[in-house]
């Protein structure tokens, strides 16, 4: 094995040229492929931050009268999927809005009377946080006369579902048109170097030598030229997201989420992919070459 | 005695053999034993289809009709995973020598031992010492291409001996020889015969012949002449 890799290392030094070309395609696609790994895990970690904090806010009419509230959040709490009512007095309401904006406290003061409408919290259990099931809920809250109106975070959520859906169908589609790339790349550059050594292959073979003994070496090639690929690409990637949250920090956004790199499992299986990469180009090229 | 009646089972049987190339008949209807541990010489004019002969025996070419068994195998039932293991048994000089450009004399030769998975330092001991024997230890390091014709084919013959094959075929081994590097060849080659190699030499330098006085094989238009025993000559 120590022999195969050793021989496999001194090819590698012999065809730097073809190495390199075959190394930074595979670094390419990895890197493309994996922008959009992070995409997603970023994304769906919105996501599910949303919907651990999915509430339903619903306010009432303003002449309610105080008995008949708690009649109200009984009827909300038999709803199905309601975890947890909560009343927000409108003096509450207020309470929290100016704890909220103090700096912008004198705003206050000439406000006068209290415009603010008594509210219901309304927390959901895990399981009816889909988008669906908000929507339902939410017609039914609708529904009870004393209700004025209520809101939770549709539109944009919405749409961003949406479009996250689309991003993962085109990440799906150019994640396999790279890889698909990349194995052709790979291929090639193996079949190049069984070209420039045909001879010394059909020597090889002359002398006694089986088909495992010719391959190994060009397969642990491959596979090494997957994994240097791969951990450039990460790299790249990496030093992409530093320069990107290290700018979002300072801004807006980045107070509302944080900005998450890769697991070390994800690094991990983006690095075994493309080693498969690279040894699925070996194999590819050697069935094609040893046939002949 | 003859010589070939020293070994037991034959080492080589060519039976009825053939070989096109195309239209064109290479060899023909070749009937042929070779004994264990004999030594054959292959001769006849350029063309006759000598080289031939011992490309079919190294399985570089199909044989286009009838059998050859080597070692008791048949060599046209023999699975193509299994080529590689027979070839081990046959130490092969080639009249082109065949060396790997790329690679240095030591390498060269011990590409033999290296595809038999012997241990390196073995390969060390064994490389260095077949090299001293055809007198190329000092080149160990140097490539094919800046070798002469004649250092060449010693390195061949050193990559051809050095797995300690049971067979060893040569073609033209002398070819690129004066006369007596031709005898020292030519004395190695013996060496290894009454060390129990079977060895078949194709040539037609009939001054190295008529020196050892083996069996010849006369090839003439790809048919087998009438054998001529080496005793009638000498
Ligand atoms: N690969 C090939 N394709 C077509 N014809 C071939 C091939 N190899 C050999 N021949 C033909 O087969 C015949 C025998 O050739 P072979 O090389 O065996 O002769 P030889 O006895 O070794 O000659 P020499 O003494 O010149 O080496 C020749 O007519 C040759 O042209
Ligand atoms: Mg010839």
């Amino acid at each position: 094995m120590i022999f195969f890799i050793k021989r496999a290392l001194l090819d590698i030094r012999d065809n730097r040229f073809m190495h390199l070309i075959a190394i930074i395609t595979i670094a390419l696609s990895v890197l493309i492929v994996s922008a959009f790994v992070l995409f997603f895990v970023n994304a769906s970690e919105i996501l599910n931050t949303w919907k651990q904090g999915v509430r339903v806010m619903a306010y009432l009419k303003p002449d309610v009268a105080d008995s008949q509230v708690l009649v109200i959040k009984q009827t909300i709490l038999g709803m199905p999927g309601v975890e947890d009512v909560v009343f927000i007095s409108r003096e509450e309401a207020l309470e929290l809005l100016k704890a909220d904006m103090k700096r912008q406290a004198s705003l206050f003061e000439n406000l006068g009377e209290n415009q603010l409408p008594d509210a219901f919290e309304i927390h959901m259990v895990a399981s009816a946080r889909s988008w669906g099931k908000v929507e339902i809920l939410a017609r039914e809250i609708e529904s009870v006369s004393q209700i004025e109106d209520v809101e939770y975070g549709q539109k944009w959520l919405g749409r961003f579902s949406s479009i996250f859906n689309l991003f993962r169908i085109t990440g799906f589609a150019m994640g396999a048109l790279f890889f698909l790339a990349a194995v052709f790349i790979v291929a090639n550059t193996i079949r190049l170097i069984l070209y420039s050594r045909r001879e010394e292959v059909e020597i090889m073979r002359l002398v006694g030598a089986s088909d495992g003994f010719i391959k190994a070496p060009l397969y642990i090639e491959g596979i090494i030229q997957g994994a240097f690929g791969g951990v450039l690409g990460v790299l790249t990637l990496f030093a992409a997201y530093l320069a990107i949250s290290a700018n979002m920090g300072e801004g807006i956004a980045g107070t509302f989420f944080q900005l998450k790199f890769l697991s070390f499992g994800a690094w991990f299986g983006i690095i075994i992919c493309s080693m498969f990469l690279g040894w699925l180009g070996c194999y590819l090229s050697l069935k094609q070459f040893l046939k002949a | 005695m003859t010589i070939h009646e020293k070994g037991s089972a034959p080492a080589i049987r060519m039976f009825h053999v053939h070989k096109r190339y195309g239209k064109r008949n290479a060899l023909v209807d070749i009937t042929l034993d070779i004994a264990s541990q004999e030594f054959v010489f292959v001769t006849g004019p350029s063309g006759a289809g000598k080289t031939t002969l011992l490309k079919l025996l190294h399985l570089v070419e199909p044989v286009s009709e009838g059998q050859i068994l080597i070692d008791g195998i048949n060599l046209s039932r023999i699975p193509s995973s299994r080529i590689p293991y027979l070839r081990r048994k046959i130490g092969i000089i080639f009249q082109d020598y065949k060396l790997i450009s790329t690679k240095n004399v030591f390498e060269n030769v011990a590409l033999v031992l290296e595809v038999m998975n012997v241990k390196r330092s073995q390969i060390k001991k064994k490389v260095s010492s077949v090299l001293r024997v055809v007198g190329m230890e000092d080149r160990m390091n140097s490539f094919p291409l800046s070798l002469s014709g004649g250092e060449q084919q010693r390195v061949a013959i050193a990559r051809a001996v050095v797995g300690d094959p049971k067979i060893i075929l040569a073609d033209e081994p002398t070819g690129s020889l004066d006369s007596d590097s031709a005898n020292v060849v030519m004395g190695l080659l013996k060496g290894f015969n009454e060390r129990g190699a079977t060895i078949v030499v194709a040539t037609h330098d009939h001054d190295i012949i008529r020196s050892t006085g083996a069996r010849t094989v006369n090839l003439l238009d790809g048919r087998l002449e009438e054998p001529v025993k080496a005793e009638v000559e000498a």
